[in-house]
């Protein structure tokens, strides 16, 4: 092995332990009759319970208005295009706190949206909202570049036979593009199943309304650290399967 | 500024509640890295092996089980403060009584000084009006920070903080006092971690909340002398 492979291992092996070794501690540090045992807890249940039902409200939300957005990104060039595709993703970069800030700004009790009658807060509403925020960039990416991969005559062929665009983006692109959205799926479900600075900001804690997962491991952790322990190893299990699904999906797709 | 960066003797970290934000701020100590936070995240922090040289609590309860677990040196009481009710300055919330209405209310997660303050005085209250004003509970944040903030921005009609927090805001927010009989004593205790890497200057650090700048910028930020002095 020359110096340079030597060099190249050392360097993932420093990065795999550095990665790995918090997600093994956290199953080390308690054993798993404690961490099941952590689990029977009605709070830990409503939070678990909280956290599949807004996460999965905020992906529909996302599928149904992100994949055509995605659509019409990937498919038409027009002035100020960049500008948007720019905007849409800047939320993926927006530390949580910022975005905590700036949807209080715009549709919290006196944010910019509030004299019209829109405003959330402190509601399971807000948790949606706040986790769709977040999400919405990860998926709304993948979907672009899955539809812009498409195979272009396939979708010529698709109008030549007399398949108007709805038609076609529903029984062609989409077919075809499905691992790719498939894959921003899941990644746009890890980032909402993990969301938490935004979520305290701007939907606050409260057990079953506003209390998901993440902040309801913050609030064990300093009263029972296995609880929060528990709590932490079943999102690790949950997003360990949702990135596992997102390369069998890619596998499939191959 | 480059001085204290250079000498790190010169450094003090120090573990605080949140509610001691502005007036630590305004102490000055130099060389001082302030960590705030609900004083039980801090605790917890200190029992998995964080190693501030000061630890500064909203109770005496977190320092004291600290020091009889030995990992503080033992503490004493620096300050206290007052329990209030606040609202926004042209809220419609203008009483404890009014909490029993149509109002939506925050406080501190049970396990955070603040909120263990607020249920006790809750206690003290007939069930009936108790089991009301839970029911307007909108959210149990994790430190007193949070409750302010969703008061100020008007989340909620009223919130549980200390007096020192509304004076802080700076007329935004309007305290409203609690009945004296239900009046909790909040007091908040102060310790040296053990192993802190500078124990001497966290002494002093000490020292001077007890009688110096640190005592002045506790007077000046509206918190009270340590009970019984």
């Amino acid at each position: 092995m020359s110096w340079f492979t030597a060099l190249l291992v050392a360097a993932l092996a420093l990065a795999l332990a550095f990665l790995v070794l918090p997600v093994v501690a956290i199953f080390v540090d308690a054993g798993p009759g404690e961490l099941l045992a952590s689990l029977d807890d009605p709070g830990a249940l409503d939070a678990l319970w909280l956290s599949l039902q807004t996460s999965l409200t905020a992906l529909a939300l996302i599928v149904v208005v992100g994949t055509p957005a995605a659509w019409l990104l990937a498919t038409r060039s027009f002035r100020g295009r960049e500008l948007i595709v720019t905007l849409i993703e800047l939320p993926l970069v927006l530390p949580p706190a910022v975005a905590g800030i700036g949807l209080l700004a715009a549709v919290g009790p006196r944010g910019l949206l509030a004299p019209y009658g829109v405003s959330f807060t402190l509601s399971t509403a807000a948790v949606v909202v706040a986790l769709t925020f977040v999400a919405a960039p990860f998926y709304l990416r993948q979907a672009q570049a899955a539809f812009a991969a498409v195979d272009p005559t396939w979708l010529a062929a698709s109008r030549t036979l007399g398949a108007g665009e709805a038609r076609t983006l529903a029984r062609v692109a989409i077919p075809a593009a499905l691992p790719g959205l498939t894959a921003g799926l899941a990644l746009a479900w890890g980032r909402a199943l993990g969301e938490f600075g935004a979520t305290l900001m701007f939907a606050g804690s409260f057990q079953g309304i506003t209390q998901t997962v993440p902040l309801a491991i913050y609030e064990r952790f300093s009263t029972d650290f296995t609880g929060a322990l528990g709590l932490s190893a079943v999102l690790v299990c949950v997003s360990a399967a949702l990135l596992l699904a997102v390369k069998l999906g890619f596998r499939a797709a191959r | 500024m480059l001085a204290g960066c250079g000498g790190r003797s010169e450094q003090l970290t120090v573990s605080a509640a949140a509610s001691l934000k502005s007036a630590f701020t305004a102490y000055g100590f130099e060389g001082m890295r302030a960590s705030f936070a609900g004083s039980d995240e801090l605790a917890a922090q200190i029992r998995q092996g964080v190693r501030p040289d000061v630890f500064a609590a909203a109770n005496t309860k977190l320092p004291d089980e600290l020091y009889a677990a030995g990992l503080v040196e033992k503490p004493v009481v620096f300050a206290a403060n007052e329990l209030v009710l606040a609202v926004p300055a042209d809220g419609r919330v203008t009483s404890l009584s009014d909490l029993t209405g149509d109002v939506t209310i925050a406080m501190g997660a049970e396990s955070v000084p603040v909120g263990a303050y607020t249920r006790k005085v809750l206690d003290g209250l007939p069930a009936d009006e108790r089991a009301a004003i839970l029911a307007n509970v909108r959210s149990n944040e994790p430190d007193v920070a949070g409750v302010v903030g969703k008061v100020a921005q008007g989340a909620v009609d009223a919130g549980f903080v200390y007096r020192t927090d509304v004076r802080a805001t700076g007329g935004e927010l309007r305290a409203i006092e609690l009945p004296p009989e239900l009046e909790p004593e909040v007091a908040y205790g102060v310790a040296v971690v053990k192993g802190a890497e500078h124990p001497e200057r966290a002494r002093e650090f000490i020292d001077g909340l007890l009688s110096g700048a640190g005592r002045a910028a506790l007077d000046r930020a509206g918190f009270l002398p340590p009970p019984g002095t």
